[in-house]
């Protein structure tokens, strides 16, 4: 069959992209070259909701930053995200620092954010109790957030599938061709999609997808991110999203609250070549802390329960690339997503949506399209009459796995049967938070395993940490 | 003459004991030990090193795929390994009980391999 | 409204802590119908249930038995009272009046209303976020825990080349139970100059496999995208920093960790018991009380200690001490105690000078030592000395205190237990 549109990336970008068009009477499908959504830079940022005062006015980052910030509260809503508008603070430690987030508040009304202030050291310590004695003073911008990265790109995913989009995992496109109208997506396994128009949301690997399709170059460059993130013990760190003044490489070392209660502490910034290695590196994280230290003393390594590396597709103008390819506008290439990019991602997909249509017309709308997906069960934040009739209902949910957060077999099956479901160790850790605690999946990970293969009716050597080769357990010793 | 400086396994205790050998590879003298098992230990240790052997056999129609077995005594040290070939071609039929014999007389060692939990 | 049941006593936990609670509360006077033990697995045992190698027992038995051993013991013995048993439940909250909420698939949600409750939850690993290893996060990296599951309980192998992180018990015994069944172990890196673990357990698990123990030597880096590829260890200094130049990379599909135990404390601080920062267990009395009246700990939730044996005495001091607290005892006064000078803890962290047994305080040490003293005083005042030969973190000491001693102290004051010069 011939999709009328085909999606190359299941991030955050290319999900809530899918999840717009699958509003529509149309053929969708979301081709992705890992085994699940969210595996790319969406699961591994900040996951801040950037108020949008950061990028020159002007540019698309701009633009579409300040309107994903607006847009993302409700669209968490309605899809079941965690999301909190908890603002942000631009720390400045010295008279230079304050020149700085002058110009930055400057930028942020030409940008269009509403709600800023700018704030006195005393005020600044009444906001966080924990801030350095040398702060000086802040820019507090009251419309950013912070939301789950992986969360939003999977609930989106769940929607989309749910209204009919299909998902093909593990599809690594090896090339594409067009002829008669038609785009040819042919996968290194050999399997091949045809679709109307294509849609490259493929993020790192975005550029080369643009350029196997038509030898068209973007230059873009692999930034590398590292943090550490905190047990849930250190919430009260602080409230807000703590930046210090932004430098060439991008926002600094931010320590923030995220929306699990965890403290997250990072990014580092280094430009690397290969796009595929998130490894930490060595002494990096020491390095990042001594850093975040400079706004918040009191953060430690001591308390860290988990770190990890994500990396951006920076382009060399600094924006977004959204564009049409040359010569053929129903190829549209999404290039050099990278921080403001989760912000933008509401208004990313409404802006594609758009270019679409323009192109081929307004497509009939769903009647029964439904723009929110199952509510997951979060057994651990229900009253207990509603824990009670759910286990009434499905004992399931009565039997703990995930000891550090309180996960139910109830709440993991959800996750591997949802559409667009966890097929592995990790896609159930992202979806449900079993293996997110402190323990990391020390307990819990074997009994995870069990109930995938049981619901995957694999055996239990075939079942992954996140797809391809990364199996957690060979032979039978016996 | 020679003198061994050896760590008695016999309990967490881990005791430091010496043993010396004459020149014939007699024992002459075993000191640092503080119970008997030590003593005999270190005297073992010396002459013909033994260990016990802990493992699991596969269990045939049980609610577990494996059963944790030991030795029932300590075995000859370099006979560790073909005793885990014997253990692993072993098998054993539900219900199986702590206790229960699944080799007799283990590579001739005297030793039997037996199951150390319970499994319906 | 969820079902409500009434127990004299609930123990949390159905390992060897609980269990040795359990019947000791029973041999001290409370009905056995009115004790309750939960347990989140779905059988008792605990941990001992995966430990199959032997050891365990020869202090409490006498005799040499494996983990399964050693707790079906205790098995046999709770199955011939009517202590009730609910397998498969999982305590969801504690409240500061005494109340248990737990859940499990048949009965679903319902609250315990409890006159004492024992906290005896064990501890868990360290997990490698704790560790500032660099590299990737394939598949492959567990802790040593995890691993034995896999091998003793589950029949599989979770890999074939491994490097060990950690040379505390579980990581040595798992040195050998992997070479046994197959599996080539490169070496044991440990970030210390010393060993955590039993010597015993690096003779036999180590030693007699020739698998090296590297020592002030850590894991670096993981490499590899999908499943672990190798490791970068180097050697650390003084201050457990690496050294430049001593990188070496070691082909492995396994990093195995064994890199601490913690206790297993999140109901614990949900009610606001009084921790110890050091033992990050909560803080007791010579009974096991914590700081919230009626609620005691023991076992490896209190302090991870070295042998089950020990566990199990404890648990039956706390067992006692809830006995006590249920049928009525008179207010303690009391007297703390503190370990310095390289003394890191003491448990307990106080104790009632109106008590009239002997007391064991336990504690562990900062550092290896030999030939040392280890001293208690009060007020500046020497009570009791012994000479050690060897002193080491990996092994816990007790010092006793005499009940006429404490009849002589003045509530407020502080036992002192520290190492000075022989």
């Amino acid at each position: 069959m011939v999709y009328d549109v085909a999606i190359i990336g299941a991030g955050v970008v290319g999900t809530l992209i899918a999840r717009a068009f699958s509003k529509y009477d149309m053929n969708v499908v979301l081709i992705e070259k890992t085994a699940d959504v969210a595996m790319g830079t969406t699961k591994a940022n900040s996951g801040i909701v950037h108020a949008g005062f950061d990028a020159q006015s002007g540019t698309m980052k701009a633009k579409l930053n300040v309107r994903g910030c607006a847009l993302m509260e409700d669209l968490c809503k309605e899809l079941f995200v965690p999301y909190e508008k908890n603002g942000s603070l631009v720390v400045a430690f010295n008279d230079q620092e304050l020149e700085t987030i002058k110009v930055l508040y400057d930028r942020g009304i030409t940008n269009g954010v509403p709600d800023m202030e700018i704030i006195d050291a005393a005020k600044l310590r009444e906001l966080e109790p924990n801030i350095s004695e040398e702060a000086k003073g802040a820019l507090w911008a009251k419309s950013a957030g912070i939301v789950s990265p992986y969360e939003l790109a999977i609930a989106a995913a769940e929607c989309a599938c749910g209204n009919g989009v299909e998902f093909k995992r593990n599809f690594d496109v090896d090339a594409i061709t067009f002829a008669d109208g038609v785009f040819s997506v042919k996968c290194k396994c050999g399997c091949e999609v045809a679709a109307k128009v294509v849609i490259n949301a493929a993020g790192l690997g975005a550029a080369e997808i643009a350029k196997k399709f038509n030898g068209e170059e973007y230059e873009v460059i692999g930034r590398l991110g590292e943090y550490g993130l905190l047990d849930r013990s250190c919430a009260g760190t602080c409230s807000h999203t703590i930046f210090q003044c932004p430098n060439e490489m991008g926002k600094g070392v931010l320590v923030t609250p995220s929306c699990h209660h965890n403290i997250l502490v990072g990014p580092s910034s280094v430009n690397v070549d290969d796009v595929d290695d998130m490894s930490v590196r060595v002494g990096a994280l020491r390095q990042i802390f001594a850093t975040a230290q400079k706004s918040v003393p009191i953060v430690s390594t001591r308390d860290m329960i988990t770190s990890f590396a994500g990396i951006r597709a920076h382009h060399v103008d600094d924006d977004f690339i959204i564009t049409p390819a040359k010569d053929n506008d129903k190829f549209i290439n999404l290039i050099g997503i990278e921080s403001p990019g989760l912000a933008s991602s509401p208004a990313i997909a409404e802006y594609v949506e758009e270019m679409v249509i323009n192109t081929i017309g307004k497509p009939v709308e769903k009647a029964n399209y439904n723009p929110s997906r199952k509510a997951p069960v979060v057994f651990r934040e229900l009253p207990p009459e509603k824990q009670e009739a759910l286990i009434a209902e499905n004992p399931a949910y009565a039997r703990v796995i995930c000891r550090c957060e309180t996960i139910t077999e109830g709440e993991i099956r959800d996750a591997i049967k949802a559409p667009a479901g966890a097929i592995d160790i990790d896609g159930v850790k992202r979806r449900t938070r079993a293996g997110m605690g402190r323990c990391q999946g020390g307990f819990c990970g074997s009994k995870v395993l069990e109930i995938l293969a049981e619901e995957l009716n694999l055996p239990k050597e075939d079942i992954t940490k996140f797809g391809g080769e990364s199996k957690i357990i060979y032979e039978r010793t016996k | 003459m020679a003198v061994r400086n050896i760590i008695c396994v016999a309990c967490p205790r881990g005791c430091p004991v010496t043993v010396t050998l004459d020149d014939a590879g007699n024992i002459t003298n075993v000191e640092g030990f503080t119970c008997k098992r030590g003593e005999e230990y270190a005297r073992a240790e010396v002459t013909h090193p033994e260990r016990s052997l802990t493992s699991t056999v596969k269990v045939i129609g049980g609610s577990a795929y494996v059963v944790p077995v030991k030795s029932s005594t300590a075995i000859p040290k370099e006979l560790l390994f073909d005793a885990m070939k014997e253990v692993n071609k072993a098998s054993i039929n539900a219900p199986v009980h702590i206790g229960d014999v699944v080799i007799k007389d283990l590579l001739g060692t005297g030793a039997d391999i037996v199951a150390t939990n319970e499994i319906d | 409204m969820s079902k409500i049941l009434n127990y004299d006593l609930v123990v949390v936990g159905g390992g060897p802590a609980g269990m040795a609670a359990a019947l000791s509360a029973m041999d001290n006077g409370i009905p056995e119908e009115n004790i309750i033990i939960l347990e989140r697995a779905d059988r008792l045992g605990g941990i001992l249930e995966q430990c199959i190698h032997t050891g365990f027992g020869l202090t409490y038995f006498g005799e040499e038995l494996s983990g399964p051993e050693y707790a079906q013991r205790f098995i046999d013995l709770v199955e011939k009272t009517k202590i009730a048993v609910k397998t498969d439940t999982m305590v969801l909250n504690l409240t500061k009046d005494n109340q248990v909420i737990c859940s499990n698939r048949d009965d679903g949600i319902y609250t315990i209303n409890a006159k004492a409750i024992i906290l005896a939850m064990g501890c868990r690993e360290r997990p490698r976020g704790a560790l500032d290893i660099a590299g990737s996060r394939p598949a492959g990296v567990m802790s040593a825990g995890a691993a034995q599951k896999y091998v003793n309980i589950d029949g599989y192998m979770p890999g074939h080349k491994v490097v060990i992180l950690g040379s505390g018990d579980i990581g040595l015994i798992m040195a050998r139970r992997m070479t046994l069944e197959g599996a080539k172990v490169e070496c044991v890196c440990e970030v210390m100059p010393y060993s955590g673990g039993l010597q015993r357990n690096i003779v036999q698990c180590l030693e007699d496999f020739d698998i090296p123990l590297y020592l002030s030597c850590t894991v670096i880096q993981v490499h590899g995208k999908d499943r672990v590829t190798g490791v970068t260890i180097a050697n650390v200094d003084d201050k457990m920093l690496p050294i430049p130049g001593t990188e070496r990379y070691i082909e492995c599909d396994t990093l195995m960790l064994s890199v601490g135990l913690i206790p297993e404390n999140e109901l614990s601080q949900q009610i606001g018991l009084e921790m110890d920062p050091v033992t990050r267990g909560p803080k007791v009395n010579e009974m096991r009380e914590t700081s919230h009246k009626g609620v005691f700990a023991c076992g490896n939730v209190l302090q991870v200690h070295d042998l089950v044996d020990f566990v199990t005495q404890e648990s039956q001091i706390a067992g006692k001490g809830a006995a006590q607290f249920i049928k009525g005892a008179p207010e303690p006064e009391y007297v703390n105690c503190k370990g310095i000078n390289g003394v890191r803890y003491t448990v307990p962290q106080r104790i009632n000078k109106n008590n009239e047994e002997e007391v064991k305080i336990y504690f562990r040490v900062a550092n290896v030592y030999k030939d040392k003293r280890v001293v208690v005083t009060v007020g500046g005042k020497e009570l009791w000395n012994r000479k050690k030969i060897k002193l080491a973190p990996g092994e816990m000491e007790n010092v006793f205190i005499k009940p006429e001693d404490l009849k002589e102290m003045k509530a407020g004051d502080e036992i002192v237990v520290s190492v000075e010069e022989a």
